[in-house]
């Protein structure tokens, strides 16, 4: 099984940590991963701007930097729905194609091929679980609250593998974060509003860690957070289950 | 009453000023939404019924021309009289003639968001004809000469003590005066003299229903029925999306409509017109205005299968915190933003950007239209048309370029790590980058991934 990283353009350069305990949270399942170090971004900041015409240099290199796995993983629900939805070369749909079937996000990687029962790791802390919209409806890693189908969730799943944690119900678990893309400057006020919403929700409920499954999400509520000076810490995911946080 | 242009970002940052409203809009929707939800929840097979729901409207949609005309052979049959206009200023001349023919100048009209949308009201004013809303918040705003700011709650972003006092100046209620029944009884009797006096009434149509004739109108204070039955005239106006093949489709919409928009099982009066009371004279105006054009864009096609429900604004985070008026439009709200651009995409090309792509819109949707992507493909129609500001176009080219380039990428990353860790409060500087107003940025690390790939890669395998 030949398993590629795909690290998002600004985990990689200003979330280093996600990236190597996502590496580490796959090795330490056994898994042999590869970074293709010619890789960028998938394209979402101009596409979701509108101008997904921009993006045809940035699918070329993504195809050419992942073509040949068996599977891309990604520490990144949004990007890899971006991926699943919008990847397309007019000159090579076909290597496209492939490699939008191949392409995962890191929890449902686990849960769904990996099939991940049991979670060698321990962490301590009350914890609110931020899903990510794009993962969580794009990518269906958890039921919505709009839709009347019986409640599941991958990341949550997961979290409840890690010996004492405390995972804290949440008033809207599903409501989004604000953040949004360009939208997080571009309408700056509700932006933030709507993050201040979801950090109030973890406050109520004495949450002392913030995780989720989306760096986007989270450094947009850890700017409001630390601004605030609230005493919340924010991990991703992949930083709880590879048991190194 | 119609819309004077603010961008969305604009008019969304004054409403989440005032922090207190603000809270309160979005808690007052959001309880509609759970309400919504638990009802939703005792219907088995809710998922069910939304897919056959959208799959009546999507065959409705697809012999749409065939329907209508049916439709109109029914309706004529049934001794009403049928208009088709074009656009809004062929609807409102229709309804002018109509009123005119009778001589009526004191006119009731019951909620229609395509009158809104036709901006009826005020030609008809200018005529000299007056015109009274008689849904109690279409009425306050009405008398706040304001426009609804929601599709199914017009008033719902105002407080009931700014009900009060507009009440005390236009209706004589008592100074200060803020309870509801109290108020409620107050435009009760104000609108009973209105509908005893009326000479005509204009309702809205929630469904047109091709094998009968007849149409539904749901409402939950009856003052459809009260109008529509005390007047002489009833002009009934209704999009041409509003048509349904059967009778026995009502048993899915109608078990949708309310649950979706206010937790309600039904709503109070769903009431079904099929022909005039004798004496009197009923007229059915078949409205285009811009959705045949829409109709024609495969992409955008399903947006016609709305039924204004409101379950999309009362779900989406973006709306309950910015208020309907920021969406300067007579439908707001995620359905209002895939809706107005197919009319003017330079006065609306701000609204598909109005919304995270959260997809809460699309999943609480009851005839399953695909909001969130139509949003995102919007985005794409108004930038190939020219509506993307010049800058920002220039920055995206920017962007793109370094992004398609491994090399780039790289050092542009190294160069903006090292900018932040040198001058980091240019960046949080609130006038030159938005994101620093309230927000920290992430601190900067020393390595990126790859840097530390580079160095560690033979040790990680």
């Amino acid at each position: 099984m030949r398993v590629a990283l795909f690290v998002p353009c600004y985990v990689d350069q200003f979330y280093p940590n996600v990236a190597i305990a996502t590496m580490q949270l796959l090795q330490n399942l056994g898994v042999d991963v590869d970074f293709p170090e010619q890789q960028t971004c998938c394209g979402q900041p101009m596409a979701n701007g509108g101008f997904e015409d921009y993006t045809a240099g940035c699918n070329k290199n993504f195809i050419r930097s992942f073509t040949g796995y068996d599977y891309v993983v990604s520490p990144s629900g949004s990007c890899v729905l971006h991926v699943k939805d919008h990847l397309h070369d007019a000159s090579n749909e076909a290597a496209a194609t492939t490699v939008r079937t191949r392409v995962y996000e890191l929890c449902e990687f686990l849960t769904d091929v990996l099939k991940v029962k049991q979670l060698d790791v321990s962490f301590r802390g009350r914890v609110a679980l931020h899903q990510g919209c794009h993962g969580q409806r794009g990518l269906q890693l958890g039921s919505s609250s709009e839709r009347m189908l019986p409640f599941f969730s991958k990341p949550m799943q997961l979290l409840q593998m890690v010996k004492d944690i405390e995972m804290v119900p949440l008033l809207r678990g599903d409501e989004c974060c604000g953040f949004g893309g360009t939208f997080c400057v571009t309408e700056e006020a509700v932006s933030a509003a709507m993050g201040n919403s979801k950090i109030s929700d973890y406050m109520q409920h004495n949450a002392q860690v913030l995780t989720g499954t989306d760096m986007s999400c989270l450094m947009h509520q850890e700017g409001l957070i630390r601004r605030q000076r609230l005493p919340i810490r924010v991990l991703h995911i992949a930083e709880i289950l590879c048991g190194n946080s | 009453m119609s819309f004077t242009h603010t961008s969305h970002p604009k008019a969304a940052a004054e409403f989440v000023q005032n922090t207190n409203r603000m809270n309160w809009h979005d808690e007052a929707l959001w309880f509609i939404r759970t309400k919504r939800d638990r009802i939703a929840q005792t219907v088995p097979d809710w998922e069910l019924l939304r897919q056959q729901a959208s799959e009546i409207k999507a065959h409705t949609l697809s012999k749409l021309d065939t329907y209508l005309q049916q439709f109109e052979e029914n309706a004529i049959a049934n001794g009403v009289t049928v208009h088709w206009a074009a656009d809004a200023a062929e609807h409102n001349a229709i309804v002018l003639k109509l009123l005119q023919k009778v001589g009526a100048t004191k006119i009731v009209k019951s909620k229609s968001m395509l009158t809104e949308e036709c901006h009826l009201n005020p030609f008809l004013e200018k005529q000299g004809i007056e015109v009274v809303d008689t849904d109690l918040g279409e009425r306050i705003v009405q008398l706040r000469n304001e426009p609804p700011s929601h599709i199914v709650l017009p008033a719902i972003h105002i407080k009931k003590e700014e009900v009060g006092q507009l009440f005390h100046e236009h209706l004589g209620t008592k100074k200060g005066s803020a309870d509801p029944q109290y108020l409620t009884n107050a435009a009760r009797e104000h609108l009973r003299q209105k509908f005893l006096a009326a000479d005509a009434a204009i309702t809205g149509v929630n469904f047109a229903v091709a094998e009968t004739g007849g149409f539904v109108v749901c409402t939950n204070e009856g003052n459809a029925d009260l109008g529509a039955h005390l007047a002489k005239l009833h002009i009934a106006c209704m999009g041409i999306e509003k048509v349904i093949p059967q009778t026995k489709d009502l048993g899915v919409f109608l078990r949708l409509l309310a649950r979706s928009a206010t937790g309600q099982a039904i709503t109070t009066y769903s009431s079904h017109f099929v022909k005039p009371a004798p004496g009197a004279e009923m007229h059915i105006v078949i409205v285009d205005n811009g959705r045949s054009t829409q109709l024609g864009r495969e992409d955008f096609r399903n947006s016609l299968k709305c039924i204004r429900c409101g379950a999309c604004m009362n779900t989406c985070p973006v709306y309950r915190r910015s208020g309907g008026h920021s969406y300067h439009n007579a439908v707001a709200g995620p359905i209002g933003a895939i809706l107005a651009p197919n009319i003017d995409m330079k006065e609306y090309a701000d609204l598909p950007f109005a919304s995270t792509l959260c997809g809460s819109c699309t999943d609480v949707c009851p005839v399953k239209i695909d909001i969130h992507n139509q949003l995102y493909k919007w985005r794409q129609v108004l930038t190939r048309e020219g509506h993307a500001p010049a800058a920002k176009k220039a920055g995206m080219k920017m962007m793109a370029s370094v992004l398609a380039s491994p090399k780039k990428f790289s050092f542009s990353g190294k160069m903006a790590r090292r900018m932040l860790r040198w001058f980091p409060k240019l960046a949080v500087n609130g006038t030159l980058n938005p994101w620093g107003r309230q927000r920290e940025l992430p601190k900067v690390p020393d390595q990126s991934f790859r840097e530390w790939y580079k160095q560690h890669k033979k040790e990680t395998k």
